[in-house]
């Protein structure tokens, strides 16, 4: 079993849902960011979802946008992000961490180089954006040959007909995209993801999370109600954002307030 | 490419592909839409009626076939090739960007969209999608980068009298790739109801083919002109690279007649020597960038770098996956211009030919000067006058350092 596949395992055995928190390697700087890995589990985070920063962020709203230029301007590479996954393992081999973002970095870096050493510095499962199921030769396949997980993101549009498509090479667990938008806009409403949720289900057994849009530990209840756990990413990415200096450096009490907030967040999502 | 065939025509294949470029590398909120539109293009490519409403909209709106021009000062001046020009800057709305935007538009409308979504550098393509989009009474927004905004000034001002809502970008360098990043997340946002107007041949598959379809129509006038002007075909076509719709649209036709040389000319910026330039194909190298693989300027990380040209039209740091497919095959070649060449081509052209050209196809022009006093007399060269120059006399006033 991989670590995402324990990891559900688990939360079924103990009755409870998947808190994944995200925050973007590097962010502010690679020093600051690697402690707030190291604190997210004892925050509560059930799984770690890492963005990968990259300079064309598509997918991503205002924050984790500004949150990709920081690291970047901090020199935040891929190697990088490889080299945060490989120290966080040295203290902790039970969190899953799945690195988030787009494929350029992955394509330029070399696809079959990146999964040997992303399997070795520990890493458990990747979400590229814009690898839809059509390009899944590229990174897909080998990534799943090599021992990792692919999580592909449904959204509201997946209709019936494609979704036995997007869930044919789908590994670890299914990531519902709540709205048609953008990370870190909108809130969903519960019944729309709930109903959606539920079609996932009938063509799945994967766990199903639901992201995008969710920002207080409420919201982070309702979607788990309704699904198998809730990312959160804007929101404690805002938090970063909100305790940097004019110069953009980190100020004193920045990783606690952002594992104050995860921690909230975790206690939100298991809530009776 | 293969295709089962020998032509360089053939592409794409059914997944997209120009060989190793193209595809569809979109968030999956997309796809299902991406999928549509692809079915909704074949369903229109095969109804007459379709066909017909774009001719006559080509014919009565834009005012084709834009004519074939023998440029007999400029062919003397430099004593070597007899120079035609493709006067497609004689458009409706001053560019060839008119051609696809009609056909776009119509596509939107035959798939129910109610409104429409575009990026622009230059503004030339904000410009003809809005224009389509008050003929045809759709509500529009244009996202311009906000550095394109500064120095595109009339164009602005055009979009907003034709109604459009002009959002200003400022992520990035505030160019035509934030732009165009800017667009794609409007898009996710409303899928439902909004059809996106890419205005070059890049972005996900159909997009490349399609805009070159829509724009082939220069190339197959060109060759029409050409036959009835000097019975025979060209022996060389030059037109200006950015994302390279004007291009596409001018070489496509001929890319399986051997005998016709093809050039495409990218922007050099301060030089190829510099990092200030954006030559993607001179200077990039393949990656994945707006749904599509192509040469791409970026940095060791695959982390994309800014292009840079006088010419907004052109700083844009990919190219359509076709010419990144037809550089690889060796079909076209591929050089590029520097802004102080295009600048110094605007101004022969404008005191030669009394035509002021946009900054984009002076690159072109600077291209044909550099060869066309090597080449016979007999040799028919086309350069494809892809734009109009008053969307840049203030720039041109600004580099040659005179205060208007």
């Amino acid at each position: 079993m991989t670590r995402l596949e324990t990891c559900f395992e688990t939360l079924r055995t103990q009755n409870r849902k998947a808190f994944v928190a995200f925050v973007t390697a590097g962010d502010p700087d690679l020093a600051t960011s690697a402690k707030i890995l190291e604190g997210l589990p004892g925050a509560g985070a059930d799984i770690i979802e890492l963005g990968m920063p990259f300079t064309d962020p598509m997918a991503d709203g205002p924050s984790i946008q500004a949150a990709s230029q920081r690291a970047l301007a901090a020199g935040q590479s891929l190697a990088g992000t490889l080299d945060m996954v490989r120290a966080f393992r040295q203290t902790n081999d039970t969190v899953p961490i799945v690195l988030m973002g787009y494929y350029n970095p992955i394509y330029i870096y070399g696809a079959e180089r990146f999964i040997a050493d992303a399997v070795a510095a520990g890493v458990d499962g990747l979400i590229v954006v814009d690898l839809p199921p059509e390009e899944d030769a590229e990174l897909c396949l080998p990534a799943m040959a090599g021992g990792l997980n692919f999580i592909r993101l449904a959204t509201p549009t997946t209709d019936d007909k494609r979704l036995p498509e997007v869930l044919k090479n789908t590994s670890g667990f299914v990531y519902y995209v709540s709205i048609t938008g953008i990370t870190g806009s909108a809130a969903p409403q519960a019944q729309d993801v709930a109903a959606n949720v539920a079609r996932i289900q009938r063509h799945t057994d994967l766990p199903v999370c639901v992201g995008f849009g969710i920002r207080t530990p409420e919201q982070a209840k309702a979607m788990s109600e309704i699904s198998d756990g809730a990312v959160v990413g804007s929101a404690l990415v805002d938090v970063i954002s909100a305790h940097l200096d004019g110069e953009g450096r980190a100020k004193t009490g920045l990783v606690e307030s952002v594992l104050a907030l995860a921690s909230t967040l975790a206690k939100g999502v298991n809530k009776v | 490419m293969s295709n089962g065939t020998n032509s360089y025509r053939a592409g794409p294949d059914e997944n997209g592909r120009f060989g190793l470029f193209g595809g569809r590398f979109v968030a999956e909120t997309l796809m299902p839409l991406i999928l549509d539109l692809e079915a909704a293009y074949e369903d229109a490519q095969k109804d007459p009626a379709f066909a017909a409403q774009l001719e006559d909209l080509q014919t009565h709106y834009v005012g084709r076939p834009s004519p074939l021009y023998f440029a007999e000062r400029l062919t003397q001046h430099y004593g070597g090739a007899k120079i035609y020009l493709k006067r497609d800057e004689l458009n409706h709305t001053g560019s060839h960007k008119i051609n696809n935007c009609l056909g776009q538009i119509l596509l939107a409308m035959r798939m129910k969209k109610t409104r429409i979504i575009a990026e622009t550098g230059a503004g030339q393509h904000g410009v003809a999608v809005a224009t389509v989009a008050a003929r045809f009474g759709l509500p529009c927004t244009v996202f311009m980068g906000a550095t394109d905004i500064e120095r595109q000034k009339p164009n602005v001002f055009r979009m907003k009298l034709l109604g459009a809502d002009v959002r200003a970008v400022t992520s990035g360098a505030g160019t035509l790739k934030d732009a165009m990043n800017e667009a794609l997340r409007d898009w996710v946002t409303n899928v439902h109801d909004t059809f996106y107007i890419i205005g070059t041949v890049a972005g996900p598959h159909p997009y490349p083919a399609m805009v070159r379809d829509f724009q082939s129509i220069i190339g197959r006038e060109t060759k029409q002109q050409m036959q009835a002007r000097e019975g025979r075909l060209p022996d060389s076509l030059v037109a200006c690279i950015g994302g390279g719709s004007n291009a596409m649209g001018l070489f496509h036709p001929f890319l399986d007649d051997p005998s016709v040389r093809i050039i495409g000319v990218e922007a050099g910026g301060h030089g190829l020597d510099t990092p200030e330039h954006a030559a993607s194909l001179a200077g990039g190298v393949p990656g994945v960038l707006h749904g599509n693989r192509t040469y791409l300027l970026q940095d060791e990380d695959g982390q994309i770098t800014e292009g840079h040209s006088i010419s907004a039209g052109l700083d844009y740091p990919g190219i359509g996956p076709e010419h990144a497919y037809l550089r690889d095959t060796g079909r076209v070649e591929y050089v590029s211009a520097t802004d102080t060449e295009a600048l110094e081509a605007f101004q022969l052209i404008t005191r030669l030919e009394g035509i002021i050209p946009a900054l984009e196809p002076s690159h072109a022009l600077a291209h044909v000067s550099k060869i066309a006093p090597e080449l016979p007399a007999e040799h028919l060269l086309v350069m494809n006058m892809c734009g109009r120059g008053d969307k840049d006399v203030f720039a041109v006033a600004e580099h040659l350092n005179v205060e208007l």
